[in-house]
């Protein structure tokens, strides 16, 4: 595992009315994590924008956070992805769109593109502001997956370094795993034991990963594990909205096809219907 | 699972109890399959058939347990449509098809089918077959025989025949008219008589044994023919052996026609969901407990009725009324079905010349009393409780089905209920955006009761029923479940109906099923079931109790204790707990109050957090006032150590004699010296041997919760159990 997962932090940046809780959320997480923040400005340069930044930086709560802006022209999601990889971003923070007059958010296309395409962790706020709010409760996925481990790990570190002392971890089981429909009062009992077993298997899973891991990460976090049978990538989102947890971290998806666009696979229920904060692991 | 041996004793063991209900029910079958087929405009042994070969196809392929299958009500229209427009001989291929989309429908897992339907449009389209049937008997009944074009005409013609009854003169017909009127009569009086010895037979039983009676007291009595008019007597009941020969040979011709397929879709589309609800009403009566397989059953009913059209029987379908009579005389499995099958045909070998002494005005009284059973005054009555809009959209069903036919009807129903739901919640986005993503989520607390918490998003109608169906579907009746809808804006008169069932059906089977979250949501009438759909600015409806808030007044009233259901904002007595230190509390409601002010148990809403960040959580509590003053101190679950966070500075107490304890509770405070102390052995062992609760208390009195969520009437009365245990330990010290 890596000791610092996190060491380069890149965000966007728009002159928008969102612009200063932006860049406040991010320093602030940069400063968290001891990561430098790289600030990428899809646009001329100019020596006013420039000097806007420079206030914004000064003025927030992380101003010794080590940072660097790029300045580039052409089509927001290439010059983002490109700027993360030669950069060597580890983290790149997105904000969300708030449906009009409704608590509910979901990822612009732009965002989205670069969600999809980005080869480094993925942060997507829905609500990044100026003054922190704590993060309290984070779920994670357990979905059995080479990736897990990794994404588990991640988020105890992120869990330590934000003062989380919650974490849930959701296994999603599929239904089809139960191989037994049911029918009726016979085959609903013996569903019922294959999910009885498929619960204590997939929660003894869990707790070997937990258990795997340093104590120096899982020092004072209440872990709490929940198996859900449902569809895979919808049942966490609606879970993490139910137990109200603060943010939600996913392993990144495995590979997008076309016929993801039209079949929504896993993230993608995340993505168009942001839960709460979303952190995808790559 | 049991043994089989086990289960074959107990098949033998039940025998003769099925044996003779399937007596009784074939008491019942034999007049209505005459009558239905008659209707129907076929061949009156066409409705014999369907029912001997539906009670013993079904009772040996299908999945349900104490059905009986046979010819039903409800087809009778969509058959008289068929079989008026395609020919006999060509609506019995019509009948073959719809059996084998039936077949397939099976195999398809589509058993869920009728859960697509808005319920309103499904009763309006029953109260049109209803009015179909009526309408066309009545007259046969009064001695009118009448041919007129459309369905809707012989409703109109009633009047004109009611009124033609004072100028009969011809005496056949006054005495098929008094045969009609008087069979009316004993199917309208019959429930009220409870004698034992009328209500061994069946109504229509009693009926045709009057008539065959009568018949036989002019013959061998008076010695005269019988006085009832010969055409308006029952004919063609063929013997036995002349059925075989009167099979009829399919001719697969004009398959192409767009009138054969439309028929062959209604009767499929009926069939199926005059089954399907059938089957899911019989499950409620199941004194076994026993879960129908759907789909096993729709395949059984598609053989029979593939069967039944090739030796020239009416459709098959599950039939509620033949089935509870069925359960009411002690059928307890499948074997009722078949015996009531072989009951049938023994009476046809037998009898089948006595048969045509019924007159077929009294076989046309029993079809007209179904009829307005279908379309009674009391389910409009019923509908129109629910609310206005769901009247509009039983009659828009209930009239085209009438004036067009009834795949249009059903579908108008369906499309006026879709543009009554964007009306009433003028945000069309919520239903197409949302409609083919996952919006339910089902898993099992992990605590030691193991409730089922089922939460739903967006909107629940019955166009997506079928997501929240499967996930209720896979519960076990005698678990406990908890369905919120706080997260859902919109939830349907059909969804709210068939939740209802659910909770019947729960509640029948030891499991408990309670429906949280609704309280925010408006509703236009007081009916249980009345469409609901989530206020933008949260209040409390007066007009409209949920049924979790009725149950809640019962329980005020069982224990004693007043219940105001409405907000109070009045929550100062709440601020100086610590829980309540970092979140805003905005009102109580539904509280339930001691007589002395002892206790409050409320809804608390509350918020963590401000402006966007802002959480809204609804939690049930109880407050306890004590007689005297205690240390402050909060309790909690030793890993629950976090559910009350920002208490920094207080660290966990330990209890040197009770090492127990303090591993598996949490005790905070300042006060040290006097939480010790107050800590007797008789309280830490209360705790010890209770459930886990959060108890807080601040000097005075004591807030005890357990989740921060609304809880389950099961959870509020173990909770005020426990609050009033504890503050009788608590106050003793």
């Amino acid at each position: 595992m890596n000791v610092q997962p996190f060491k380069t932090i890149g965000i966007g940046v728009a002159f928008s009315p969102n612009l200063k809780a932006n860049i406040y959320e991010a320093s602030r997480l940069a400063g968290y994590f001891d990561a430098t923040l790289v600030l990428i400005h899809v646009g001329q340069e100019t020596p006013e924008k420039r000097e806007e930044i420079d206030r914004l930086m000064q003025g927030c709560q992380g101003s010794s956070t080590p940072y660097y802006l790029e300045f580039r022209s052409g089509d927001p999601v290439a010059v983002i992805l490109e700027v993360a990889a030669k950069q060597k971003v580890d983290l790149l923070i997105l904000g969300a769109i708030q449906r009009e007059g409704l608590l509910r958010y979901y990822v612009g296309s732009i965002a989205r593109k670069i969600t999809r395409k980005a080869t480094c962790s993925v942060l997507l706020l829905i609500n990044p502001s100026v003054e922190r709010i704590a993060c309290r409760h984070i779920v994670v996925n357990g979905l059995e997956d080479p990736k897990t481990q990794q994404t588990i790990s991640t988020s105890f570190y992120v869990a330590q370094k934000l003062g989380v002392t919650k974490i849930s971890i959701a296994e999603e089981i599929r239904q089809q795993e139960i191989a037994v429909q049911v029918n009726d009062h016979v085959s609903l009992r013996k569903a019922n034991i294959i999910k009885d077993r498929l619960r204590l298997r997939e929660g003894s899973r869990i707790k070997k990963i937990v258990e795997d891991l340093p104590t120096s990460l899982t020092a004072d976090i209440e872990v709490h594990s929940q198996p859900i049978f449902g569809t895979r990538g919808y049942s966490i989102g609606h879970y993490a909205q139910v137990v109200r947890a603060d943010l939600l971290v996913m392993n990144a998806p495995s590979e997008l096809s076309f016929w993801d666009r039209f079949f929504p696979h896993d993230i993608e229920h995340i993505l168009s219907e942001l839960p709460t904060d979303v952190l995808i692991i790559q | 699972m049991k043994p089989k041996k086990n289960s074959i004793a107990s098949i033998l063991r039940t025998l003769p109890e099925n044996i003779f209900s399937g007596f009784v029910v074939s008491l019942i079958a034999l007049p209505l399959g005459l009558g239905l087929a008659m209707a129907s405009d076929a061949p009156p042994i066409a409705g014999i058939i369907a029912a001997v070969v539906g009670g013993i196809m079904v009772s040996i392929l299908g999945g349900s347990h104490v059905t009986i299958a046979g010819p039903g009500n409800g087809l009778v229209g969509v058959l008289l449509v068929a079989i008026s427009t395609l020919g006999l001989e060509t609506a019995y291929v019509a009948i073959v098809v719809s059996g084998g989309l039936l077949l397939v429908l099976g195999f398809l897992r589509m058993g869920k089918i009728a859960n697509f339907f808005p319920s309103s449009a499904i009763a309006g389209m029953l109260a049109a077959i209803g009015l179909i049937i009526l309408g066309k008997q009545f007259h046969i009944m009064l001695g009118n025989r009448l041919s007129l074009p459309g369905s809707i005409d012989y409703l109109l013609a009633i009047p004109k025949t009611l009124i033609g009854l004072f100028s009969y003169v011809d005496r056949g017909i006054i005495f098929a008219a008094i045969a009609g009127i008087s069979s009316l009569l004993i199917m309208v009086f019959y429930a009220r008589l409870r004698s034992k010895i009328v209500q061994l037979i069946p109504a229509p039983m009693w009926i045709v044994l009057l008539w065959v009676g009568v018949s036989y007291f002019f013959e061998l009595v008076m010695k005269q023919p019988s006085p009832i008019a010969a055409d308006y007597m029952l004919s063609g009941i063929p013997e036995p052996a002349k059925i075989i020969e009167d099979i009829p040979t399919l001719q697969f011709t004009g398959l192409s026609s767009t009138a054969f397929w439309m028929n062959v879709i209604a009767l499929t589309l009926v069939a199926s969901i005059e089954s399907l609800l059938s089957i899911k009403a019989v499950d409620k009566l199941d004194p076994q407990k026993r879960r129908a397989n759907v789909n096993r059953d729709l395949k059984a009913l598609g053989v029979a009725t593939v069967a039944s059209g090739f030796l020239g029987g009416l459709n098959v379908v599950t039939v509620i009324a033949r089935s509870s009579v069925n359960v009411n005389n002690g059928g307890s499995n499948r074997l009722s079905n078949f015996f009531h099958a072989l009951f049938l045909v023994i009476f046809i070998a037998l009898f089948s010349t006595q048969l045509e002494r019924i007159p077929l005005p009294a076989l046309m009284a029993i079809l007209v009393y179904t009829g307005y059973k279908l379309a009674s005054p009391e389910s409009v009555k019923r509908i129109f409780n629910v609310g206005r809009e769901q009247l509009v959209i039983f009659f828009v069903t209930l009239i085209v089905t009438l004036i067009v036919d009834l795949i249009t009807g059903i579908l108008a129903g369906v499309f006026i209920t879709f543009v009554i739901h964007l009306f009433v919640t003028k945000n069309p986005g919520l239903f197409f955006r949302n409609l083919l993503k996952p919006n339910v989520l089902m898993f099992k607390e992990e605590a030691e009761e193991g409730n089922f918490f089922i939460s739903v998003k967006h909107f629940c109608t019955f166009l997506n029923f079928y997501k929240l169906k499967q996930k209720l579907d896979a519960i076990p009746e005698d678990q406990d479940v908890i369905l919120d809808f706080s997260m859902c804006e919109f939830v349907d008169h059909t969804v709210m109906e068939s939740i209802n069932d659910y909770q019947d059906l729960f509640d029948k089977r030891g499991g408990h099923f309670e429906v949280i979250g609704l309280e925010l949501h408006d509703t236009d009438s007081k009916h249980p079931f009345a469409l609901r759909k989530l206020l933008p600015i949260p209040q409390i409806m007066q007009q409209n109790f949920t049924r979790r808030q009725r149950t809640l007044e019962e329980l005020a009233k069982d224990y004693h204790i007043s219940y105001t259901p409405g907000e109070n904002h009045d929550c100062a007595f709440l601020r100086d707990f610590l829980f309540f230190k970092t979140k805003s509390i905005d009102y109580i409601y539904n509280s339930l109050t001691g007589e002395d002010a002892s206790f409050k148990m409320f809804d608390v809403h509350y918020s963590e957090g401000e402006f966007i960040a802002k959480e809204v959580i609804r939690a049930s509590m109880l407050h306890l006032r004590l007689s005297r003053e205690i240390p402050i101190f909060s309790l909690d679950r030793e890993t629950l150590l976090q559910r009350v966070y920002s208490l920094a500075g207080f660290t966990d107490i330990n209890l040197d004699n009770h090492p127990d304890f303090s591993k598996r509770f949490y005790l905070r405070g300042e006060d040290h010296e006097a939480i010790r102390a107050f800590f007797t052995d008789e309280l830490v062992h209360f705790f010890e041997s209770n459930p886990y609760y959060h108890i807080e208390s601040n000097g005075t009195s004591l807030l005890v919760f357990s989740k921060t969520r609304l809880a389950s009437i099961k959870e509020l009365k173990a909770l005020l159990d426990f609050g009033k245990r504890l503050s009788q330990v608590a106050v003793s010290q």
